[in-house]
């Protein structure tokens, strides 16, 4: 039998993703992948992975599933969960662990993954990765165009996801410390490609005003609430290209902020673009948070970018061998900067 | 001399801009740039995108720099020849037959025809790529001839069917997958314009040409049960 997690419950949205789909954007195939992906490289790393394999992406309420495998290794990342595994089925009682730390279950077992707390996304990695081809050159799950991922769509309840190894291998249990998941206390942009097609004043009450992320966000768009961007040459523009993060505004004068799975043409006006060392942190942000903007430099844009590179990159030194009992919720909280939320990205960690 | 815009869309993208136009011969320097600096292979370009009145350049900041990027932009322009008509031709066969085309009838009355005159001119001209965009494989094609641009419906309709064949304003277009949709629906074609897993060279690319060929609601049918994908062939003649 073919080693697999089967679903019991799906959670709200859990799709398989990588780094994404590049290369196909002139095929009109969107470039995908995580929406934070620093998370899905943290998950990867604390079960042995290649950073950039495939692992679930979770939005807000976990998933359950049984272990159709010998043994697995597995572990959450990005916001705070509550991960508990059940010897069987019908248990009530299980082993809590949290994210940000490996654990292993084995056949037979259920683990069940708690509501995210912090921010809106848990990456969930398992040790080998799923078994899943690569459409277009990812895994990535691209719903709108039933591409990738398991089936082209989200998990849903009696899936059985085949994953690549039947058995775990003597590997360590780690903990990951002190990764910096704080988002900023202002999301940077670069004004344009179309600033000019807006009024000067509507665009300095977007600079200065608080935005509210509505419900209709998903994983193509962020849908903003606050001041209306005032367009002062009309709101149709013949199609132009939307990079990730670009704030596009239509009629209605609300911004938009595009995200992994936007559309890769669009005929709206796009006032700025998110800075791209911004962006993991945009991705996990929960609808209803309150968020604003700040302007600066592509060169300094550039810098920040740099900056979290070299954070990626360093995740590995972050591993720590870890005991084998769980962790209770708050640490994980604390030790990831995530119960205040916020963390300036000049002054360092807020103090609340 | 060429009349463009180089515009940042953030730290990771370049936009260079000829204009808010649907015209041929923007597209044909958009198509132009694009391929020179695909030919280029420059590290830390990562993929190009055309559009129909701009070339998206995605970049890794910390590989090439923006500045670089722009002046290579402005030699590569400053030098452009006008290159004969590379892309292929694709046949796609569309059935008019207003089962499938629930505005033909509007259509025609707005542009004060009848409908089989709208299909007879909607399909007697070869029409230019002049962008993938919107959805995967979602070719945007044009000139249409002035007798039909109208500007879009007033209603989108919430989900139409793949294949649906819809006009807008100067393009024209066939949708690969079922959609919300804006234009004025005048056919549907049997044939599949996207398969993620054909090659890449398989699929619609700007720059191709494309000529629809009116079949039969018989025809329609047979050829929906067959399955078949959509193939530009490499031919110059058009």
């Amino acid at each position: 039998m073919s080693a697999a997690l089967r679903i019991l419950e799906p959670g709200l949205l859990t799709t398989v993703q990588d780094l994404g789909r590049i290369g196909y954007q002139h095929l009109g195939v969107p470039t995908g992948g995580a929406l934070d992906p620093v998370s899905l490289r943290a998950a990867n790393v604390l079960v042995g992975n290649d950073p950039s394999e495939g692992a679930l992406e979770i939005a807000y309420a976990g998933p359950a599933f049984v272990i159709e495998a010998d043994s697995v290794n597995l572990a959450c990342a990005g916001a705070c969960a509550s991960i508990e595994v059940l010897p069987r089925e019908t248990a009530v009682n299980g082993i809590h662990y949290s994210s940000m730390q490996s654990f292993r279950a084995y056949r037979g077992q259920v683990v069940r993954i708690g509501p995210a707390s912090g921010s809106s996304l848990v990456y969930l990695a398992v040790e080998g990765g799923f078994d899943i081809k690569p459409v277009l050159g990812s895994v990535s799950t691209y719903i709108r165009g039933h591409i990738g991922g398991w089936q082209g769509r989200a998990l849903a309840k009696g899936d059985a996801l085949p994953l690549r190894r039947s058995a775990t291998s003597e590997r360590e249990e780690f903990r990951l410390e002190g990764l910096d998941l704080a988002r900023p206390s202002r999301f940077r942009i670069v004004l344009g490609p179309q600033n000019t097609r807006f009024s000067e004043r509507s665009i300095k009450d977007f600079l200065d005003g608080e935005y509210t992320i509505g419900p209709a966000t998903d994983r193509m768009a962020m849908h903003l609430h606050g001041p209306k961007l005032e367009h002062i040459a009309g709101h149709d523009i013949v199609s132009d290209g939307i990079a990730l993060g670009s704030i596009q505004v239509p009629g209605h004068g609300d911004p938009i902020v595009l995200l992994a799975d936007r559309q890769t043409t669009g005929g709206y006006p796009k006032v700025a673009t998110v800075i791209s060392a911004d962006l993991p942190a945009l991705g996990r942000s929960r609808i209803g948070d309150k968020i604003s903007f700040q302007e600066t430099s592509v060169e300094e844009a550039k810098q920040l970018r740099r900056v979290l590179l070299q954070q990626i990159d360093a995740i590995p030194n972050r591993l720590v061998r870890a005991r084998r009992s769980g962790d209770d919720l708050t640490a994980c909280l604390l030790t990831n900067n995530l119960i205040s939320g916020i963390v300036d990205a000049k002054l360092g960690p807020s103090v609340e | 001399m060429i009349d463009y815009n180089v515009l940042a869309a953030g730290d990771t993208a370049l936009v260079v801009d000829f204009g808010n136009q649907v015209d041929l011969n923007v597209s044909a320097k958009v198509l132009a740039l694009a391929g020179r600096l695909n030919d280029l292979k420059i590290d830390g370009v990562i993929e190009t995108v055309p559009t129909i009145r701009s070339l998206s350049i995605y970049y890794e900041p910390l590989t090439v720099s923006a500045i670089w990027l722009e002046r290579k932009i402005a030699d590569i322009l400053e030098h452009l020849e006008e290159s004969p008509a590379t892309g292929r031709t694709c046949d796609i066969p569309v059935c008019y037959d207003p089962e499938l085309a629930p505005d033909l009838e509007q259509v025609a009355s707005q542009c004060e025809l009848n409908p089989a005159q709208v299909i007879e001119i909607h399909s007697s001209r070869t029409y230019h790529v002049y962008m993938i965009g919107f959805l995967p494989g979602l070719a945007y094609l044009g000139d249409l001839p002035p007798e039909l641009v109208l500007p879009r419906r007033t209603t989108p309709r919430p989900r139409i069917p793949e294949g649906s064949l819809g006009i807008g304003g100067k393009l024209t277009c066939i949708y690969p997958m079922a959609t919300p949709c804006g234009w004025h629906l005048i056919g549907r074609s049997p044939m599949s314009l996207w398969d993620p897993t054909l090659a890449r060279g398989a699929l619609l690319r700007a720059g191709d040409r494309v000529r629809f060929r009116p079949v039969s609601l018989r025809e329609y049918w047979r050829t929906c049960s067959d399955g078949l994908v959509a193939v530009p062939r490499a031919d110059t003649s058009h």
